[in-house]
């Protein structure tokens, strides 16, 4: 079993990143599970979104994980969300960010004694650049897909246009783009 | 029939009110009348845009309240139209006067439920006070752990609903949020055979047949009154043998099993969990990791049919156990939990009476682990050791600040 947590305000797409990357994960023939913890339902409010990934059914409905993936979409939230909770020793975390790794960790005690299992990338910039909003989501799984080494990402792109089959091909494009560079650049 | 095709793939990723959708979808619904509600809303809105696209040929009907969405169901049904709708909570709350006249009446229409805690605090999370509520009102209520048994459900509801033997409105739970919000893998059956299975709708006793006038909803006072009341329990009663016909179809069909009771490791076990819902799936993972860790021969008993309530096989799951805990997801309001009375009733007629502990559980979507069931299962082994209730004979799993307990065992 693999489990992963997303940290995200509302309206940065943790959810459908969630959701997606469950999509994408049952079409390897894996079994899923794809769920979002609302605070109050707002734009703009912190919210986690959770994976399950396994070969057999996944029949634990509890919303307590620990996860092996930590992914935060949300710069801020590293600073003021608990993003170690109920972590493990072999826990990855993945953070948004413009900051170096070592910036980003000297900013962050509970992170501290972890660096060889802390990973940056700026979705954020990426997705400016790329889609031309801030939705970090899609870079996020770019960035997750090189770290867990779950895909080849050609395998990943493919499937990812399938999901995103009902939007238009500059959408589409701006997607690839983005996953591809965060793909690339997370560190 | 329907203008436009529906793509379907072998393997889905769907949550729980899609998967509903799809069978509300696939089994041509003629009318749904709906006033939407957190966390069913999009049962209703998926059919409305199936309707509005051209995937069903049926009609979506907006009222001003649930009570009025029953209602509406209960004169589209009675006219002679195969009738489904979805609600939670508050408004389920509303729709209940109307529920009694469609079991009444013995309209076959099928209502999803997405079960929802009841205000006040307002709650749009799940537990199951809605459910409860529903449990003297005559229609059958089958309960899904998951997002696939929630379609494979839904289409079983109108099988048996509509069956000319029982003539009964058909309830199909599903837990709001941990099954309605989560995506998971869900292998729906494609449209063709799903409808075949489903069947042309055949009504009895149609309002819109004008050559053979009938009336729906009469009075009846003493003279006639427990003579109706007595018949619809018998119909519920009798509609056992009918729910076990259209589960052994739907699994030539699927392949996926259904049981009035569903038993898991309970060939071997010493002490059980009895649960609803999605509480039921996380106490097999309990279950097993105890036996695998703790040694603790654990097993998990379920009633897949909460009405009509399955004594007899319930009683035969759990007699040779020695300890039970019943897990109820709804406030108990100054009494023992439902499904503990109903199981302690069933076990008060073995001859082995094994000890039956309550834990009140999960109540606005408090979240119940893995870890919370083991310690019921712990507490079920340390009496069973004892050979007596060790702890209070109610207790509250879950609950923040000091223990609370109410009542215990009497030892002379």
């Amino acid at each position: 079993m693999t489990e992963i947590r997303w940290h995200s305000r509302a309206g940065q797409g943790a959810v459908t990143g969630a959701k997606s990357l469950g999509d994408i994960v049952a079409t390897t023939g894996k079994e899923v599970q794809a769920f979002a913890l609302y605070g109050s339902a707002k734009r703009g409010a912190a919210l986690r979104a959770y994976n399950r990934i396994d070969d057999k059914p996944i029949i634990n409905h509890a919303k307590f994980m620990r996860p092996d993936y930590v992914l935060v979409i949300d710069p801020a939230l590293a600073y003021t969300d608990d993003i170690t909770l109920n972590d493990k020793e072999s826990t990855k975390y993945i953070v948004t960010t413009h900051l170096s790794k070592e910036e980003l960790i000297a900013g962050i005690p509970a992170l501290q004694g972890k660096e060889d299992r802390v990973y940056v990338v700026d979705c954020v910039q990426i997705s400016l650049d790329e889609i031309g909003r801030s939705i970090p989501n899609a870079p996020m799984l770019g960035a997750f897909v090189k770290i867990s080494g779950m895909f080849e990402l050609d395998y990943f792109l493919e499937n990812m246009k399938r999901v995103l089959k009902k939007f238009p091909q500059k959408i589409i494009d701006g997607n690839m783009r983005a996953i591809t560079r965060a793909y690339n650049e997370v560190k | 029939m329907p203008k436009e095709k529906f793509e379907l793939n072998e393997r889905e990723v769907w949550d729980g009110n899609y998967a509903a959708s799809q069978a509300m979808r696939q089994a041509q619904v003629d009318v749904m009348a709906a006033y939407p509600i957190t966390p069913s809303t999009p049962i209703v809105e998926n059919y409305g845009s199936y309707v509005a696209n051209g995937y069903v040929d049926g009609e979506f009907v907006m009222v001003e309240s649930e009570h009025a969405a029953m209602s509406a169901c209960v004169g589209a049904s009675a006219a002679g139209g195969r009738v489904a709708t979805a609600t939670s909570s508050q408004g389920f709350a509303l729709m209940v006067e109307v529920l009694y006249q469609a079991s009444g009446m013995r309209l076959p229409i099928v209502l999803n439920v997405v079960n929802r805690a009841l205000a006040s605090p307002l709650n749009v999370r799940g537990d199951h006070s809605d459910m409860y509520l529903g449990r003297d009102s005559g229609w059958i209520q089958l309960d899904a752990y998951n997002a696939q048994e929630a379609y494979d459900l839904a289409l079983c509801a109108f099988r048996i609903g509509e069956n000319h033997s029982v003539r009964l409105p058909v309830m199909v739970h599903q837990d709001g949020f941990v099954t309605s919000h989560t995506a998971q893998n869900v292998y729906p059956l494609s449209d063709e055979e799903a409808y075949n299975f489903v069947g042309d709708f055949k009504p009895v006793d149609d309002m819109l047949d004008f050559s053979r006038p009938v009336t729906y909803g009469a009075q009846t006072e003493e003279d006639w009154h427990f003579e109706h009341k007595a018949k619809q329990h018998k119909a519920l009663m009798d509609s056992r043998k009918v729910i076990d016909e259209v589960f052994a179809e739907f699994k030539k069909l699927s392949g996926r099993e259904y049981k009035r009771v569903e038993s898991y490791m309970m060939e071997d076990a010493e002490v059980a969990i009895v649960a609803l819902g999605t509480t039921v799936e996380t106490a097999r993972v309990a279950a097993m990791e105890l036996r695998e860790k703790e040694g603790i021969k654990a097993g998990v008993v379920s009633p897949r049919v909460f009405r009509p309530f399955p004594f007899d096989l319930i009683r035969d799951a759990l007699e040779n156990v020695k300890a039970v805990g019943v897990m109820d997801r709804s406030s108990p309001g100054g009494a023992m939990g439902a499904l503990f009375n109903e199981v302690s009733a069933a076990l008060y007629t073995t001859p082995n009476r094994p000890l039956v502990s309550n834990y009140i559980y999960g109540l606005g979507g408090r979240d119940c682990s893995v870890e919370d069931l083991k310690e019921v299962f712990r507490d079920q082994k340390a009496n069973a050791d004892a050979g007596h209730i060790t702890t209070p004979i109610q207790q509250f799993s879950g609950l923040r600040g000091p223990k609370l307990g109410f009542f215990e065992t009497k030892r002379s």
